[in-house]
């Protein structure tokens, strides 16, 4: 449909979208009540994954559905969805913000001659213009930038955009356009997946526990992962702990790490230098615990314990544990 | 070989940064420019692959106004032989698709065997120009790379690149487009002899016009700078640890409802 918000679909490589869909589609419908389309690119999609679109809030869900779609690769997704867009016209094009979206949404806006905002926070409607809200320069300053012309492509931060409440039974019309998948010049090797720790994933967890310089080594962690499974968190880390070798670099939160904007974040001995709040600031409740009571993160913390974290880490444990029993 | 690194320059992440009188940009007075972290990466690792083949020709490029030739310097100071530098005010109000097309303009005078590029920079972090000169190129790309190898004959590299919860291992056919991420390497620092080195290499002046078109209007464009809303004052849980971490809890369950 022309003029519609397509929201591209970032799954879980097994047929279901991830839950950060509700987001995208919930800002997609705020903006655009009625006008929302899924864009989903897949080698599989399930019947329970396009049912779950629906009761986002999709009206319709265009499923590419093609084998070469996986592994993901920006050259055959950016061709699919700019021949769709071609022919579809829609206004604006949403993805959430993940290693494979950000590339694939500069790719496409590429092939369309359009702009791209990034790891977008906000959006508001001007007139017939959208503008779209960014944190730069290490999130120190806000940006807002508009486009030349539609369709507006932009990637959503998670875990700041309101999602869309499901409503069971709610129903979309599914189409399966052809997909003419070009030939892929890359080819796949092999994919080595992480040893998993059990815990959320640090750019989609609600709740994210970091430790820092003040964590005295890596085998201290296993405090913060012991907390992590009682409330549900991810545990990442400052670049100072990853710097000593202490953490994998994935797990580092900060401007040359992993963007995170958790409901909330517990830091653990990090002194909050510039560069890691560039990666959190956009949490909602921060809670810092640090001996130093002059530690720059406290200025930006809601919830502040000075003291020492080998304290406190067992403490809130068992207290959690206690809160989620009952 | 030769390999082409696109850098951008960027205040430095300490620095602080106002905003200017026109509200769409920051005040340059007193800021500390770097080059910007992940292009440190994509220079290092353009260095190693030429040293490893023992032949080659790494060349940095970098689209901005005259303060940039001094971060053009500092990466023919860690060893990349020249330098080209878009210095055009036509390209002040560049997005990532203006910026995207000037170096694929370049990319095709060149003829690289492979362009290199920074996941993103530090100051916008839009992350889109390795992604966008590689569709404006025809080229294949992968993303956030982890580890490089290019094969005997220089017809392929085998990239690793990081998504979530894992890496995905690809074969590229050459020429390709790699944008590099923290972790494929540690950034050598210049050598006294590398910085005295770099002041005889050659930085080219290029203007739009020697590349053969005009530069079309940005399709993003800045309406306009804001500080951050300030953040509610915290609040310093005092008392023993036990008594303090009870009141945390309460206060995260009951006064803040995060958990």
């Amino acid at each position: 449909m022309p003029n519609a918000f397509w929201c591209i679909v970032e799954d879980d490589r097994n047929g279901s979208p991830k839950k950060v869909m509700a987001e995208v589609i919930g800002e997609a419908s705020r903006l655009a009540p009625g006008k929302v389309e899924a864009v989903w690119l897949t080698d599989k999609a399930s019947e329970a994954g396009l049912k779950q679109l629906a009761e986002w809030g999709a009206t319709r869900v265009l499923l590419l559905e093609h084998a070469a779609l996986a592994p993901y690769r920006s050259e055959v997704w950016a061709a699919a969805a700019a021949e769709l867009a071609g022919k579809e016209a829609p206004k604006a094009i949403f993805a959430p913000v993940t290693s494979r979206q950000r590339e694939f949404a500069a790719r496409l806006a590429a092939r369309l001659g359009v702009g791209l905002a990034a790891d977008s926070v906000g959006f508001a409607l001007e007139g017939d213009s959208l503008v779209a809200t960014r944190p730069v320069y290490a999130g120190k300053l806000l940006s807002k930038v508009t486009w030349a012309k539609s369709p507006w492509v932009a990637t959503l931060r998670p875990n700041v955009f309101r999602p869309a409440e499901a409503q069971p039974g709610k129903t979309a019309a599914v189409e399966r356009p052809a997909v003419a998948a070009a030939p892929a010049q890359m080819k796949f090797v092999e994919r080595r997946e992480e040893v998993s720790t059990g815990l959320p994933e640090l750019t989609e967890a609600e709740t994210v526990i970091s430790g820092g310089r003040g964590m005295k080594g890596p085998e201290n962690y296993v405090i913060l992962e012991d907390l992590g499974r009682v409330i549900g968190a991810a545990v990442g880390a400052s670049r100072a702990a990853v710097d000593a070798g202490w953490r994998p670099h994935r797990f580092q939160i900060g401007q040359t790490g992993r963007t995170i904007s958790p409901k909330l974040y517990l830091g653990f001995g990090v002194s909050g230098a510039i560069q890691h709040l560039a990666g959190m600031r956009t949490s909602k409740v921060i809670v810092a615990i640090n001996k130093d009571p002059e530690a720059p993160i406290f200025k930006i913390a809601d919830f502040g314990i000075v003291a020492d974290l080998f304290e406190v880490v067992p403490e809130l444990t068992k207290e959690f544990k206690k809160l989620l029993e009952k | 070989m030769k390999i082409l690194v696109t850098i951008k320059q960027v205040p430095d992440t300490a620095t602080q940064v106002k905003i200017a009188a026109d509200g769409k940009s920051i005040d340059t007075a007193g800021v500390t420019w770097i080059v910007s972290p992940y292009d440190e990466f994509a220079v290092e690792e353009a260095l190693r692959i030429k040293e490893k083949r023992g032949q080659g020709e790494v060349v940095a490029v970098s689209l901005g106004p005259d303060r940039v030739k001094e971060a053009l310097r500092s990466c023919l100071a860690m060893g990349c032989d020249r330098a080209i530098h878009l210095n055009d005010p036509v390209w002040s109000a560049a997005d990532t698709l203006t910026t995207a097309r000037a170096l694929a303009a370049v990319v095709k005078q060149e003829e690289p065997g492979l362009v290199l590029c920074g996941r993103q920079a530090i100051d916008d972090d839009m992350g889109a120009v390795t992604a966008q000169l590689a569709e404006i190129l025809g080229w294949p790309c992968a993303y956030w790379i982890m580890e490089e190898a290019i094969d005997a004959d220089g017809k392929s590299v085998r990239a690793a690149r990081q998504v979530e919860g894992g890496l995905e291992v690809f074969d590229l056919p050459l020429p390709a487009v790699l944008a590099a991420q923290k972790g494929l390497n540690e950034p050598r620092y210049p050598t006294l002899k590398g910085i005295m080195g770099a002041k005889k290499k050659e930085i080219k002046d290029v203007k739009a016009s020697d590349l053969g078109s005009a530069p079309e209007p940005p399709q993003l464009s800045i309406v306009g700078l804001q500080a951050l809303p300030p953040r509610p004052p915290g609040r310093i849980i005092q008392g023993d640890v036990p008594t303090a971490v009870k009141e945390l809890v309460r206060a995260l369950r009951e006064d803040a409802k995060a958990i």
